[in-house]
């Protein structure tokens, strides 16, 4: 087994007249829970969306789970999976026939058996045979996550999971995907403006800005660094320098 | 181990991973059609959509037909002909909408981020919006055509072998349209959507749906041989008219939507890996 989860090497995205990612290395552990950080513009989107394969790379290679994402794309896909609020599920569709449909895409095998405990496990049995479309926000995000769990990944990539959730389910997630990674040694690396929920769970924090790794590092060692008491201050020190930090590192 | 028994061991290694790598593409398709299952399942206007216009265009044109051949003097318009024709008609016009409109299911939900990055190829994608098609198509169509039986004692069934024939070619050019109109969206996004409704109808004049190809100019009939559903609307005229069966235009036919749906199927290709380099994928509903 590889000892990165996740390997950047020098990648740069342009479009057109815009470089949305200018030269980004860094490395996650397997078995980490890393965020990624950044104000709008960052690079955010078009980083984990290269990282899921969606956007090809200018330049650089990108390495998932010790595969070559642009090479091996399919080798990778169904050993990991995605997960975003800005992503729906098909609105018309059951809640258990959504879950069905992408436990037969992903080639879950005793598919009914694991729908059923995923709904259960997210306190959705009782909306099972109500529409996607027709669910609240909070709802429709755990649904999305058994969805992104079905195929039992060893690489979950979060896009803000907690959004649009009430603390105290956005607390219940939490620990869910926690649990998940201790059980499964997993490796969780999200994008988050929530840095309350980057401090507890992450062990490993990116910093974008302007395209460019400002800074990674631990929480507790970014807090020390920068002399600040939360990550938020820290994440404002960042966006608020004009140049980046820190050259990019492991 | 002796060096032959070691390359048989690996044959038959080989031939297990190739068939087990197809049984998974066969799961991951029928998985596409399973989403689209559950879609008509629960919605009514959807199935009734399905039937309704091949259902309506038929008695409108089995009533113009009846019309014809009572009042027409000097017109030679055989039994059922313009039905069949319509028919017809319609499976080039489903085949190209339901290629197109499995597709824009997936955009109008919002889920194309979730089905780019599950272990589903753009091949498989592609195969299942085909075989989506022809599904529907046979529905829709097929009801449409049991019903002029009782309505008008009309059966295109009676053409036999040679409807399947003509279905076939049919659907394969509406792959050919369906899959441009989906790889234009791809690009254009859904600002192209109506070319969905609208593209198909630049064929209909100049491939002789209701009217023999001779009556064009001479330099757009050039245009109409060059499309397979001229020989299949020439074809159907000779078969209803002569009772023969044109085998040559067949195959004209065959051949051209075989370079037509490679032309198509690589558009799309070209397209996906386009969407892929511009970041296209998440914003194809923009």
């Amino acid at each position: 087994m590889c000892a990165k989860a996740i390997e950047f090497q020098d990648v740069v995205k342009r479009y057109e007249h815009v470089t949305a990612v200018a030269g980004v290395s860094f490395s996650i552990e397997y078995g980490a829970v890393a965020a990624l950080l950044g104000g709008n513009g960052a690079g955010k989107t078009t980083l984990l969306s290269m990282l899921l394969g969606l956007v090809t790379p200018t330049q650089g290679k990108i390495n998932v789970l010790g595969s070559d994402m642009l090479r091996q794309r399919y080798q990778v896909l169904p050993k990991i999976s995605f997960m975003s609020p800005y992503v729906e599920l098909p609105f018309r569709l059951t809640v258990e026939q959504n879950l069905t449909f992408y436990a037969q895409l992903y080639g879950v095998s005793r598919a009914r058996k694991m729908v059923d405990r995923l709904l259960a496990e997210l306190d959705l049995l009782h909306v099972k045979k109500r529409t996607y479309g027709s669910l609240s926000a909070g709802q429709r995000t755990r649904v999305a996550l058994a969805k992104s769990l079905l195929n039992s990944p060893e690489l979950l990539v979060l896009d803000e999971p907690t959004a649009s959730l009430d603390p105290d389910t956005a607390d219940y997630m939490r620990g869910y995907l926690l649990n998940y990674r201790n059980e499964n040694n997993a490796t969780l690396f999200m994008a988050s403006h929530n840095m309350v929920e980057v401090e507890r769970m992450c062990d490993q924090v990116v910093i974008l800005k302007a395209g460019r790794v400002a800074d990674i590092a631990a929480p507790a060692a970014l807090l020390g660094k920068y002399g600040r008491g939360t990550l938020e201050q820290v994440f404002l020190d960042v966006a608020r320098h004009d140049q980046p930090l820190v050259k990019a590192h492991e | 181990m002796s060096r032959v028994t070691i390359n048989r061991w690996l044959k038959r290694m080989s031939r297990r991973i190739l068939v087990d790598q197809v049984k998974q593409s066969l799961l991951r398709i029928f998985a596409i059609h399973r989403r689209h299952y559950y879609l008509m399942r629960g919605s009514w206007p959807r199935i009734a959509e399905m039937f309704y216009w091949p259902t309506v265009q038929m008695v409108m044109w089995g009533f113009m037909n009846q019309y014809l051949t009572q009042r027409a003097e000097g017109v030679y318009i055989g039994a059922g002909m313009l039905i069949a024709a319509f028919l017809l008609w319609d499976v080039l016009f489903r085949s190209q909408l339901g290629v197109s409109l499995a597709f824009f299911e997936e955009i109008y939900s919002r889920n194309l981020g979730y089905l780019f990055v599950s272990p589903l190829r753009p091949q498989e994608l592609v195969l299942s919006l085909l075989s989506i098609a022809v599904l529907r198509t046979g529905l829709g169509v097929g009801v449409a055509a049991w019903l002029a039986i009782p309505f008008y004692g009309f059966s295109i069934f009676d053409l036999g072998w040679a409807l399947v024939a003509f279905f076939c070619n049919l659907i394969f050019f509406g792959w050919a349209i369906g899959l441009a109109v989906v790889s234009m969206v791809m690009r254009y996004g859904m600002g192209a959507e109506s070319l969905a409704w609208a593209l198909v109808f630049v064929f209909a004049p100049i491939t002789g749906v209701y009217y023999p190809i001779s009556v064009l100019p001479q330099w757009l009939q050039y245009i109409s041989w060059c499309l397979p559903p001229t020989y299949v609307f020439e074809g159907l005229r000779e078969l209803i008219g002569m009772h023969t069966v044109n085998m040559m235009f067949l195959s004209y036919a065959l051949v051209l939507n075989l370079v037509y749906v490679a032309i198509a199927a690589a558009l799309f290709l070209v397209a996906f890996r386009a969407a892929r380099q511009r970041g296209l994928l998440l914003q194809i509903g923009e």
